[in-house]
């Protein structure tokens, strides 16, 4: 079976009168790996993740393979497409279980009883290796344990999109490293797709099949994590002189030097070429 | 982080022992019915005229056996006021729960967005201005008046915030400027008053029980009968509310229904409640806490366990009104917190680290 792929045309997208990106469209994010939204402040990455979610009212198309995602109800969209906020609730007197079930009970297109939504949100946290946190209340965990927590109400659901805002931005290392590490696994063993907002690089760099860098609103790079974190790339969207180099593990490294002024004119040319 | 079988003995521990936590809070919402049905019958006993509870209770089972002035004391004082206190406790504190949940504020009670405010000034219309409407029987004009502003209020709230989108600052901001401009209106209606209407007026607002009937009983139990079978219909939704607006969307539930529902209900609830028998106010607001510290937000449990904890509380506080003073009867309005804050402190102390 082809793997799933998500078509985005001529998306305009904001609040209010206030457009955050505007006729946006992308070639088809295909499942099997994972899309990494990159890009300064403000460029426009949680907006767009948002109205993938269905969270923003976006013009334009989303499209799923053949459904048009934008014409979904909300019950239609999230019965595809799961979404985790960067916001974690506060001083909810939940446990990791009973969150991730009501992912479950509470959803349209969840499981009928409670038997079975039990199953399954046990195997969700087992998956990400804290079902020992089953039984725990939601504040009384770390705020890695609880990114873990909002993951797992995420998965539960197995979804064909998975939407994950800066998932890893409340974890120590190892954690961000797991996560990720978990996040293309899934993407892979699964066949779903994945699109993923960070504000790490070298993160998106090791992890992501693909890299699209936003800049107010609109893509400024878009390919595989070589051919889209470039130097020029750093310079123009960051405003920073930097050099990527490929270590001797194989991987894209980032090193930054220093920050630039608005025009960036200095950084391309003393910034040493890329490799 | 590799996939384990259903199966597995971590499975099956973590399994169990969700099903220990779901029979201690059952076990927990049974002995508040214990605790609910006690208080109530305790306020049956207490009065100015000394009946026992066994008298009570032969009363209740079996009116023929009791003597005529007991008979009438227990059928259309003791039990209406008592049935009251329970019903209205458990009301307030359903309406607060839900308040509390989609508010996302754990400051929100069924007053917050002006309910009770409104009621008082449909209360000022009818005893102050003598506003009336035709073919009401007597002794339902006030009421009813301060059921039409309460719901009226929710409805222009609904209204404007629907205006403007329907985000929770948004309602809570409107509740508010509504909260605001009815404590205008009632002030400038008080302005007016004769000294007899004001003091009636005053009276009215501390809330009382004394104004229970069997008719207005029906009526507030017809209301929490047709509103309980759809909160506890809602209660996995409202549960995955507490994880967020944007979590709960995303989950595939329209929080803009869920909210508006909720708030209807709310409405229906507390202005029923504020009608019958005044503004009575920390019910709301803290039953769901002891709730919540009970049996956690989960709910199918949090519900009923909030409502259970108002009732409770309402009849105790009914019982402190008609004892605190010997030989007077204080409105129950004014008890309420000194009942119920004492409850709360030591609820809190002995908060056990686990849900």
């Amino acid at each position: 079976m082809a793997p799933p792929a998500l078509r985005i045309e001529g998306l305009s997208a904001g609040y209010g009168r206030r457009r955050v990106i505007s006729d946006l469209s992308l070639p088809a994010i295909e499942g099997g790996g994972v899309t990494a939204l990159i890009g300064p402040n403000a460029a426009g990455k949680t907006t767009l993740l948002r109205s993938l979610a269905g969270l923003v009212p976006a013009r334009g198309s989303i499209r799923l393979d053949e459904v048009e995602l934008t014409r979904l109800s909300v019950a239609g969209h999230s019965a595809r497409v799961a979404y985790m906020p960067q916001a974690l609730p506060q001083r909810v007197a939940l446990t990791v279980l009973e969150a991730t079930l009501s992912a479950l009970m509470s959803s349209p297109d969840g499981a009928s009883d409670v038997a079975e939504a039990q199953s399954r949100a046990l195997r969700a946290l087992e998956r990400l290796g804290i079902s020992d946190l089953a039984m725990r209340g939601l504040d009384e965990l770390s705020g890695g344990q609880r990114q873990l927590a909002s993951l797992a109400q995420s998965i539960v659901r197995e979804p064909t999109v998975l939407l994950l805002d800066e998932p890893t931005s409340a974890l120590d290392i190892h954690h961000q490293l797991r996560v990720m590490q978990f996040v293309r696994e899934l993407a892979e063993e699964r066949g779903i797709i994945v699109v993923i907002v960070l504000h790490d690089i070298a993160q998106a760099a090791r992890y992501a099949t693909r890299v699209v860098v936003m800049k107010q609103g609109a893509v400024a790079a878009d390919g595989p994590p070589d051919a889209a974190i470039t130097p020029a790339m750093l310079a123009d969207v960051y405003k920073v002189a930097a050099r990527v180099e490929r270590c001797s593990h194989g991987f894209l490294q980032i090193m930054v030097d220093r920050a630039l002024d608005e025009a960036g004119v200095q950084a391309r040319s003393v910034a040493p070429p890329s490799t | 982080m590799s996939e384990l079988s259903p199966s597995s003995p971590a499975h099956d521990a973590e399994l169990s022992a969700y099903a220990r936590l779901v029979r201690r809070r059952i076990v927990l919402i049974g002995a508040l019915c214990l605790l609910m049905t006690a208080a109530m019958l305790f306020d049956i006993a207490t009065g100015p005229s000394n009946l026992p509870l066994s008298d009570v209770l032969t009363g209740i089972l079996h009116p023929g056996a009791l003597d005529a002035p007991s008979r009438v004391i227990i059928w259309d004082v003791r039990l209406p006021y008592a049935l009251m206190a329970t019903l209205v406790g458990a009301a307030l504190a359903l309406a607060g729960a839900e308040m509390q949940t989609i508010l996302n504020n754990p400051l929100a009670s069924p007053f917050t967005l002006g309910v009770s405010s409104a009621a008082s000034f449909g209360a000022a219309l009818a005893l102050v201005m003598g506003l009336s409407l035709p073919l009401l029987p007597v002794g339902w004009n006030l009421p009813v008046f301060a059921f039409i502003l309460a719901f009226g209020s929710v409805l222009l709230l609904q209204m404007l915030a629907s205006l403007r989108g329907t985000g929770v600052e948004t309602l809570v901001l409107f509740g508010i400027a509504l909260v605001f401009t009815f404590n205008a209106l009632v002030a400038l209606v008080q302005f007016v008053a004769t000294q007899e209407a004001l003091q009636q007026l005053v009276f009215w607002s501390m809330g009382s029980l004394a104004r229970a009937t069997w008719d207005k009983l029906g009526v507030l139990a017809l209301v929490l009968l047709a509103t309980t079978p759809f909160s506890l219909a809602a209660s996995w939704r409202m549960t995955a509310l507490r994880l967020g607006e944007d979590r709960a969307r995303s989950f595939g539930i329209s929080v803009r229904r869920l909210r508006f529902l909720a708030l209807l209900r709310v409405s229906l609830l507390a202005a029923t409640s504020v009608a019958f028998v005044g503004t009575i106010g920390f019910i709301g607001l803290v039953a769901p806490h002891i709730a919540r510290l009970l049996v956690g937000e989960d709910h199918r449990f949090f519900l009923p366990a909030s409502m259970l904890t108002g009732a409770a509380i309402m009849s105790l506080a009914s019982v402190a009104s008609k004892t605190l003073v010997p030989g007077a009867l204080l409105p129950v309005g004014i008890v309420t917190a000194l009942i119920g804050v004492p409850f709360f402190v030591v609820l809190v102390f002995s908060r056990r680290e686990r849900l």
